[in-house]
């Protein structure tokens, strides 16, 4: 196959970045999305020119770490899938392919496709844990839980943290990463400690590192690899009318 | 900041004021279309000057209009509040950006859609509410009692083509705004569930059609079918 990519370059967080263009020759349709790219760079280090920075780790779409907004598609046009997952079968020869970073104010570019995704750590830092500080492993039979709520909250917790439905959002708006992280947590009984100053605090970290509002149009979940529902987000929002009616705290 | 504020200020407690005014404004389209039905009484106007007189009278409606102004006012600042935050939230756009793969189009423009619908308010208020309740009404007299004539300003107005035009097309632009709205703003309140969120969006989108249609045909009833 051979494709035409216009990718973003941009040196470092501070410079200003621009599309550029690349002809790509003799790509295999069997080659992840990826893969495509290591060819076009080993060509670009060949010419001794700076390769195209891209964020990447299993490569088996488990980690998160792969980003890319694809011909105008988080994660490209598959559903349901990482970026490194994707592969070249499902373009056709002679296509152009857009390849863009995440764009959000609380995803600074920091080189070329690669985006700090840190504010999600601060918000899983705010709140997003079960405290245990001391005592034995417990017996897990001890602590019932019925099936629907242990299959929901796993659900919930296959969230990668990708950060591809801050892309897809038109508000870049990270509701549905948040309502995961609750929901995941609320649901169980080990969570429902701390669940009101959780859901308080993610969500007041949420807003602090500028991410946008939802408006419930639903585009995260479409576009999240690992299908996080809207139900999460109406949870969310349950969990914090009620923590906001009924916690303690006053400030 | 205390606790209140706090949480009406979040993106998430902005939302529910958004929710709650929606919702609450929906349930005005509602007693607004049922109360405008009675200008197809073939009785002159009479029954709705009438009823035009006594909503500008009686004063559990004057306050509820208050109510109405407030949940106007309040569901408008909090959009504004809303899609300047969200347009901060994004400031280098996409080069390529195909969001109709994964959204409708009217979730992505409510705010167009609902400037839309501001703008024909604007009009409809003085086109029609101003002349009410501030004078520059002809008088009509039913059973011995002088009313002003709104049925008149209302009739003559329809007879003018652009006039029904904007009618029309601002209740387009309603139904797609509550096709999205009246669903989303039970998911942004929390209240789903497995057994009634279907109901909820059919009913949502039964309503919205519905509500703008019966508006709808009321200009374009007066247009086609009424000779002055």
């Amino acid at each position: 196959m051979d494709l035409t990519l216009k990718v973003w370059r941009q040196k470092d967080k501070d410079a200003a970045g621009s599309m550029v263009t690349y002809p790509v020759k003799g790509i295999s349709p069997d080659m992840s999305f990826l893969e495509m790219l290591d060819v076009l760079n080993e060509d670009i280090l060949r010419r001794g020119e700076d390769p195209i920075a891209f964020d990447h780790d299993c490569r088996e779409g488990i980690c998160g770490m792969c980003s890319l907004f694809i011909n105008g598609r988080a994660h490209g046009p598959e559903r349901g899938t990482t970026t490194c997952q994707l592969h070249m079968r499902h373009f056709n020869d002679g296509d152009t392919i857009t390849i863009e970073p995440w764009r959000a104010a609380a995803f600074p570019v920091h080189k070329d496709l690669v985006v700090d995704r840190s504010a999600f750590d601060r918000i899983q830092q705010a709140g997003g844990y079960v405290s245990v500080n001391t005592g034995g492993v417990p017996d897990a039979n001890a602590i019932p839980i019925p099936k629907s709520i242990a299959d929901k909250a796993f659900d919930a917790a296959t969230c990668i943290q990708c950060g591809a439905c801050v892309a897809a959002c038109k508000n870049a708006s990270a509701m549905l990463f948040v309502s995961a992280k609750v929901s995941q947590l609320a649901m169980l009984p080990q969570g429902k400690a701390e669940r009101k100053t959780r859901a308080e605090n993610m969500v007041a970290q949420m807003d602090i590192e500028g991410f946008g509002a939802c408006t419930n149009i639903g585009s995260c979940a479409a576009e999240c690899p690992v299908g996080i529902s809207l139900e999460n987000i109406a949870m969310l929002r349950r969990e914090y009318i009620s923590a906001t009616a009924t916690s303690e705290n006053l400030a | 900041m205390n606790w209140f504020t706090k949480t009406f200020s979040s993106t998430i407690g902005r939302k529910i004021i958004m929710s709650i005014t929606g919702l609450f404004l929906c349930s005005f389209l509602v007693v607004h279309l049922i109360g405008n039905l009675q200008l197809f009484k073939n009785d002159g106007g009479a029954a709705f000057n009438v009823y035009s007189h006594f909503m500008g009278t009686n004063p559990v409606i004057r306050t509820m209009e208050i109510v109405l102004l407030l949940g106007f006012l309040f569901h408008i600042y909090d959009a504004i509040v809303l899609t300047r935050r969200n347009k901060a939230a994004r400031p280098v756009g996409y080069a390529e950006n195909r969001p109709g793969e994964n959204s409708p189009w009217s979730s992505r423009n409510m705010g167009l859609l609902g400037t839309v619908i501001l703008v024909f308010l604007i009009i409809h208020l003085w086109n029609f509410f101003v002349p009410a309740r501030f004078g520059g009404l002809e008088g009509v007299v039913v059973e011995d009692v002088e009313y002003d004539n709104l049925y008149l300003r209302v009739v003559q107005s329809f007879q003018i083509w652009w006039y029904v035009a904007i009618y029309v097309l601002a209740m387009v632009a309603l139904a797609y705004h509550l096709i999205h709205g009246f669903q989303s703003a039970f998911q942004s309140l929390g209240l789903t569930h497995k057994k009634y969120t279907p109901f909820i969006q059919k009913f949502g989108y039964a309503f919205s059609v519905i509500v703008c249609l019966g508006f709808a045909i009321i200009p374009l009833y007066f247009f086609f079918f009424f000779e002055l």
